[in-house]
């Protein structure tokens, strides 16, 4: 290797500022605050240094150190993730937190890898090439673990439908990943569209993505043998996502020029789909001892978390990265967020192989380093040695902070202002005895942009592409095939209530797991696994802080009653403007397994003449609900209850009933409660019924409102055949599931509730589809 | 049976394709952009994607790659392709088939399921169907608006060239609702909706019969081999 000889020409310095220099330079002055370090923090990377850092260590420890790479706000409440856990809950977990995504034995030699994350503040500034790149991220993160990635959902929270600006965002955004998504032919197969004010500034753009592997195929992003060879490959290095790094470069350089540093990434998702392809037949090849992405803070997180999590060290020399651009200096090129590059920790003795791969694909590459057996990432820029740090201080030993915390100071009153005693004490209006009134209310909401129909979003996406997909929009959860052989599947169903959550955010964390794990059963999987993107304002307002504290309490403590693990994670924060943060919105996304997908339970109603049945107890729980910000522009009290261990039970009778083929249709209840259920469950072959609330009313003691509208969890409604229906009953009744007829389906075109009204079922779907398409098209 | 499946940079439904072959007893046959050999197949599929990035014009860089130019020679010495969406769009990039495609009119990517009405069943890849039956299967393309010449069109209307037409809905702006050509010779078909993905119950459209359940895909693979088998 030709990487570290000295040059034949007479040296000449190129005005980079080496470790030499820091050296004898300690007076001089750096922009650390500039780059968003803290005093304290500056002084601890001299500490550990003795010395100051050079331009580009600082440019390192400072993009490192960030919120976003380090979790320092974050890192002592997502520790609970991994504590409270019991041996049961790590039984299937092959790779847990910690790692580029957490991995699941599935059974059969098959594992799975998921993770979300979010991508929120480049996609408000450009919706476009921030949705994008926040697919392409994903998707690389789950092809470091050596899994060929199956799918890809998106969490998304828009600001109000009626603003102008949210067209804006909403367009960029969908066709971001349209864009880029369809490209990577990776079905997309379900997620999440929530509007509301709160996002007006802040819109989060979450994008998770799931990947299949065998066991002995797993891979661990690591550099730990010296000798082996650091390899970039994939997309050139250019100027753009590097932000505030650019501060250094113009201290290094004349500055007098305009800024031409591009803060947001721009993707190429062909690039991505080549380097997907090349990846797994290096594996395949078994050509690689790892390989990491590069993503958030590109080159310097790459090289010094493959460093670091190997226990090794690493020589790189840093002007053998390919260039898009040759003017850029080694901190830009050490910052640089360039898409769709992967850097490789490829043995001596396989790099004709790894050749020979990466030129099939037309992929360009550089051997720009190694691994070397020493605690120390050396960097050099030709001759002159810019980065000498241990790497564990860069990638893993980064600061944590206990930010204060505060209970909000208008909490009380917002969970004092409860449907019952709002509009000046006489409680939200309801109209049980109006059936045109309530009737209304159904319209309204069922055709309201948050319960309308999706397809305008959805249909821009491709659902199909690998044949294997047997659940998606607007299905519970997405659900695709893993073993052609035996019809092995996972599906993967994601929530949150950001209402709920700035209710009660303990609460509310629950809440979105166990509507994701009760979408992932209904669909006929058992839930196997957590994964989660904590969205919030900022740390630094101990509101905030406690809402987050809340939140993740709340979250894990719910995954040890339901048993379930939190494999990995995200957190977003400062999504704030000005002083208002968005409404806590911690995305809960729940792996399950299924044994066969031919088994997996249609969402609607299929046959005529089936027997509808509620399972689960209505409770008068309107706080928080559709109902109240729909029909009443409200939000105040608490959150309906949770009971995970009921959840639990009503799992495992939908599987029990689900392995008898008892079950003709599946469909959760949650938002806008029955009626969004009926309407949807109607809708999805076309299939009409006759609904009676009385005997919901009298059994659980409600009135009609709370039958419709309440958002009490906890509860299912299937159809079920007439030859079926006492093995059924029977099998709710000995489990303990209140289960209670309420209506039968036909195929006569229309949908009734009796004593509410008759809807020919071809208007309340034009109703329900036609809301985003009016909002948004054109 | 040998069924080459093409796979250019960029290609997404390969694995599809080769799966539809193999569910209607063929053996799949990869074919790689590169290599101009096409190592005896009996027929080829040009599957779907977004070959080469479809950068330049949907198709155009894949038209010019050496398996296409072998493709090209063979088609005019017989060999029965079939393109699928991109592939229809290379199909039509070196000149298989006429006329062009362009951005759909809505100005997005479209993902539906698309009733259809085969118009000519005289060819291998369609000789299974009813005359004027009624199929459904996926559409999914952003660039799927067909468009020709007033001359070309009368051409193709005259003799009879329309394999497949739209129904319930034109999704892309394409002219006469034209969804799918065949060549005069009859052993050139190309469609923008996607047969491989209504193969297997399941995996396809919902049919009034159940959800996913539609195959009408499978019967334009079974009829090449039909049409092989009886050569």
């Amino acid at each position: 290797m030709a990487l570290f000889k000295k040059k034949k020409t007479e040296f000449v310095p190129s005005g980079v500022d080496t470790t030499a220099n820091a050296a004898i330079t300690p007076e001089k002055d750096q922009p650390y605050a500039l780059l968003g370090l803290k005093d304290d923090e500056y002084a601890r990377i001299r500490e550990i240094l003795g010395r100051r850092p050079t331009s580009s260590e600082l440019a390192m420890y400072s993009v490192m150190w960030s919120e976003h790479c380090s979790y320092k706000s974050s890192k002592i409440y997502l520790r609970q993730f991994g504590e409270k856990v019991t041996d049961e809950m790590k039984k299937h977990l092959m790779v847990g937190m910690g790692e580029n995504a957490g991995v699941v034995d599935i059974g059969e030699g098959w594992a799975v890898t998921f993770k979300v994350e979010s991508h929120n503040h480049p996609s408000y500034i450009e919706p476009f090439q921030g949705a994008a790149t926040g697919v392409g991220g994903i998707v690389r993160d789950i092809l470091t673990m050596g899994a060929r990635p199956i799918a890809v959902m998106d969490q998304l929270r828009f600001g109000a439908p009626e603003n102008p600006d949210t067209a804006r965002v909403v367009h960029g955004v969908v066709d971001g990943i349209s864009f880029y998504g369809n490209c990577l032919g990776l079905p997309n197969i379900g997620g999440e569209t929530v509007f509301d004010k709160v996002y007006q500034g802040n819109p989060l753009v979450n994008a998770l993505s799931v990947g299949a592997l065998r066991h002995e195929d797993l891979k661990l992003a690591k550099a730990s043998n010296p000798g082996d060879l650091v390899i970039l490959f994939g997309a050139r290095t250019g100027a753009d996502g590097i932000g505030g790094v650019s501060v250094l470069a113009s201290e290094t350089f004349d500055s007098t020029g305009p800024s031409r540093r591009p803060a947001v990434q721009v993707g190429d998702p062909f690039a991505e789909k080549v380097l997907i392809e090349c990846c797994l037949e290096l594996y395949h090849a078994q050509v690689v001892a790892g390989i990491q992405d590069l993503g958030g803070a590109g080159i310097s997180c790459a090289t010094s978390e493959l460093a670091s999590n190997g226990g090794a060290g690493m020589r790189v020399q840093l002007q053998h990265v390919l260039k898009r651009d040759e003017s850029l200096t080694p901190e830009e090129i050490l910052m640089s967020e360039s898409q769709e590059r992967m850097m490789g920790i490829v043995p001596k003795k396989h790099l004709k192989a790894f050749e020979a791969i990466v030129n099939k694909w037309e992929v360009e590459y550089a051997v720009i380093g190694e691994v070397i057996n020493e605690d120390r990432l050396y960097i050099n820029w030709g001759e002159e040695e810019i980065v000498n740090v241990p790497p564990r201080t860069v990638a893993h030993d980064g600061p944590v902070y206990e930010r204060p915390v505060a209970y909000p100071a208008y909490q009380d009153a917002l969970n004092a202002n409860n449907v019952h005693v709002a509009a000046n004490g006489n409680g939200l209006h309801r109209h049980n005895d109006n059936g045109s009134e309530l009737a209304a209310q159904f319209v309204q909401i069922i055709s309201s942009p948050n319960q309308a129909d999706k397809g305008w979003i959805t249909d821009q996406y491709d659902r199909y592409v690998g044949g294997n997909t047997a659940l998606a929009q607007p299905d519970d959860s997405g659900m695709v095939r893993v073993s052609e052989e035996t019809g092995l599947g996972i599906s993967i169903a994601t929530d949150a209530n950001g209402r709920y959550c700035q209710l009660d955010p303990y609460q509310g964390a629950k809440l979105a797991l166990a509507e994701a794990y009760r979408n992932v059963a209904v669909g006929g999987a058992k839930p196997m696994a957590v994964t989660n993107c904590l969205n919030f304002g900022s740390p630094e307002n101990p509101e905030v802080m406690w809402q987050f504290k809340q939140a993740t309490a709340g979250l894990a403590d719910g995954c040890l009653e339901l048993g379930i693990p939190v494999t990995g994670g995200n957190v977003s924060f400062y999504n704030q403007t000005g002083d208002v943060a968005i409404h806590p919105t911690p995305v809960v996304g729940v792996l399950g397994v299924i044994d066969d997908v031919a088994r997996r339970i249609p969402s609607g109603w299929q046959d005529e003449g089936h027997n509808i049945y509620l399972l689960g107890t209505t409770k008068d729980e309107l706080d928080g609900s559709v109902w109240s910000e729909v029909v009443h522009g409200h939000l105040g009290g608490r959150p309906p209850v949770v009971d995970l261990s009921f959840e639990k039970q009503l799992a495992e009778a939908i599987a029990a009933a689900s392995e008898q083929g008892l079950l003709a249709s599946a469909h959760d209840l949650s938002e806008a409660g029955l009626a969004q259920a009926v309407a949807e469950c109607s809708f999805r072959f076309n299939m009409g019924a006759r609904i009676w609330l009385n005997e919901i009313c009298e059994r659980d003691g409600v009135d009609r409102t709370s039958a419709l509208f309440s958002e009490s969890t906890g509860r299912v409604l299937v159809s079920v055949g007439r030859e079926d229906d006492v093995k059924f009953v029977g099998l709710c009744e000995a489990r303990g599931i209140p289960v209670l007829r309420i209506g039968v389906t036909d195929n006569s075109g229309t949908l009734e509730i009796q004593d509410v009204a008759g809807w020919q079922l071809s208007d309340l779907r034009a109703a329900h589809k036609g809301t985003l398409a009016e909002l948004f098209a054109n | 049976m040998k069924i080459g499946v093409v796979t250019f940079p960029g290609t997404l439904d390969d694995r599809d394709a080769q799966r539809a072959v193999r569910i209607a007893g063929a053996t799949a046959v990869p074919l790689w952009h590169a290599d101009a050999n096409l190592h005896k197949v009996d027929a080829v599929v040009l599957p779907g994607g977004f070959s080469y990035g479809d950068y330049l014009r949907c198709g155009a860089i894949a038209a010019q790659a050496p398996v296409t130019e072998a493709i090209v020679k063979a088609a005019n010495g017989g060999l029965p392709v079939l393109g699928i969406c991109n592939g229809f769009q290379v199909l039509v990039e070196s000149h298989l088939l006429p006329g062009g495609l362009i951005r759909n009119e809505a100005q997005h990517f479209i993902c539906r399921d698309q009733k259809l009405r085969v118009e000519n069943i005289d060819t291998p890849w369609t000789n299974q169907f009813e005359l004027n039956q009624e199929i459904t299967i996926p559409l999914k393309n952003g660039e799927g608006g067909y468009i020709a010449t007033d001359e070309t069109l009368k051409r193709l209307e005259g003799e009879g060239l329309v394999a497949f037409r739209y129904l319930d809905g034109n999704p892309n702006g394409s002219m006469n609702d034209i969804a799918g050509l065949r060549n005069e010779r009859g052993n050139v078909v190309g469609l923008m909706p996607h047969p491989e993905h209504a193969v297997e119950p399941g995996f396809g459209p919902d049919t009034a019969v159940a959800m996913r359940s539609g195959i009408d895909g499978l019967k334009f693979f079974t009829s090449v081999i039909n049409a092989l088998v009886n050569a």
